[in-house]
């Protein structure tokens, strides 16, 4: 092996990398907030919904769940410029992200709002709130909490999956790394940087999510343990 | 200009042959490495669980599409040129594999009760006996459901191997879409191909997990 590394080729680089990094941090930020937004309704739309809705969010989960991200982000992306309308990679990179990520939330805020005791419903009907009320005031927090490290893990694993959306040239970190090894034909060296660039920034995110937890449930900041 | 034809649909078919059997030597290849890093991660000496937990937390926290860019180049890096994409496309999967399986496995060897290992140390077992007579029967039973669980993920992260020019699903998808451009049509196909490859799998996964719950009860 008579391979020499030169990782000094890459230096000048680094503003791009940083750009990358940056908008990998973006993408995967609103295609969270968003994602989680569209999985906790169509996970309250199955449990609680009229049957066509149940059956349409099933019918979406499903076909989510088994097909490759890489062909859903293809078929957003082509799909949109089908319609006749003209969009950035970047936007068809974050819808075919939130459409994807909305179907594994919606699955795991299932499963919460499944963990919501029967009598706590009970106490709500007692108390005279509305089924919104009951949502809002009894049931999604505690609910969100108990899968909170599911939807942890599940946007992690989001944001390394943003990765994918280079495919269609979102201007993301490992677009970037392309680029560079093209470039510098320091491919190798490039990627082990980008590498541990994702595992800098998965751990970041594991950081940020554990923060949040602790500032939006009260429980867990003052008792350590989760409900 | 020719349209989206029977023809395409066999070329697509044929790749999702190649689909088929890269998934299989990902998840032989992913389950045999796997299987060594989930037992190094219980094994008693703090070294070797430490390497593990590093091997897993690097494979887990870096894009399986940095990992297969890692192993193309540094296949290349190494000295060895020319290897074909299905090898590189196979490594490259076998070790994203391995890192998620060897953190399931690992999840149900230490899911058997506890009193199991001790009843085990109590007969005398030597460490070998007590992993493969008592504890590792029980945790299989466990581990079956998330594992077909599993394969579906390795059946779709295998649309991945394109970027190292394996021409699979996706891939082929890509290259009817280079030649005829009517990319809704040829990408519906393929996820159409992908969801016949992956729901039954996802069926038979649900129906194992159920099935296990029902005789623990």
């Amino acid at each position: 092996m008579s391979y020499q590394f030169d990782f000094a080729a890459l230096l000048p680089y680094w503003p791009e990398f940083a750009m990358g990094m940056w908008l990998t941090l973006q993408l995967s930020a609103v295609a969270t907030v968003l994602g989680f937004v569209v999985g906790t309704l169509c996970a309250i739309g199955r449990a609680d919904g009229p049957p066509a809705v149940k059956w349409a969010v099933a019918a979406y989960v499903e076909i989510i769940r088994n097909t490759p991200l890489l062909v859903q982000i293809f078929l957003v992306y082509f799909g949109i410029a089908t319609l006749g309308v003209h969009v950035s990679a970047n936007m068809a990179a974050v819808a075919a992200l939130v459409v994807n990520v909305g179907a594994y939330t919606s699955e795991i805020v299932r499963a919460g709002l499944e963990s919501v005791h029967k009598a706590q419903l009970e106490a709500a009907d007692c108390l005279g709130l509305s089924r919104a009320q009951t949502y809002w005031h009894v049931i999604l927090r505690p609910a969100v909490e108990r899968v909170y490290p599911a939807l942890t893990s599940q946007y992690v694993l989001l944001m390394l999956a943003s990765s994918i959306t280079s495919q269609i040239s979102a201007e993301e970190l490992t677009a970037v790394a392309n680029r560079v090894q093209s470039d510098t034909f320091r491919s190798f060296e490039t990627y082990i940087v980008v590498g541990l660039l994702y595992l800098l920034l998965s751990f970041v995110v594991r950081v940020a999510f554990w923060l949040f937890g602790m500032g939006v449930f009260a429980r867990r900041r003052k008792l350590g343990t989760a409900l | 200009m020719q349209s989206f034809g029977l023809i395409h649909v066999e070329f697509l078919a044929w790749a999702a042959l190649w689909t088929v059997g890269l998934s299989l030597i990902a998840f032989v290849g992913g389950g045999l490495l796997g299987f060594a890093v989930a037992l190094a991660r219980v094994s008693g000496s703090l070294a070797v669980r430490a390497a593990a937990i590093v091997y897993i937390q690097i494979v887990q926290g870096t894009p399986l599409l940095i990992l297969l860019f890692l192993i193309y180049f540094g296949v290349a890096v190494a000295g060895f040129s020319g290897v074909p994409a299905i090898l590189a496309a196979g490594a490259g999967l076998t070790v994203y594999s391995s890192g998620f399986l060897a953190e399931i496995w690992r999840g149900c060897i230490q899911s058997v009760p506890k009193t199991q290992w001790e009843a085990a140390e109590c007969l005398a077992l030597t460490r070998w006996q007590r992993m493969t007579r008592v504890i590792l029967p029980q945790a299989l039973r466990m581990a079956t459901a998330p594992t077909v669980g599993f394969l579906v993920q390795i059946v779709k992260n295998t649309s991945l191997a394109s970027v190292v020019g394996f021409v699979e699903l996706s891939q082929a998808g890509k290259l009817i879409n280079n030649s005829i451009f009517e990319p809704f049509t040829i990408f519906v196909t393929v996820a159409l191909f992908y969801f016949a490859l992956c729901f039954p799998l996802s069926t038979w996964s649900r129906s194992l997990e159920r099935k296990l719950n029902v005789s623990r009860r």
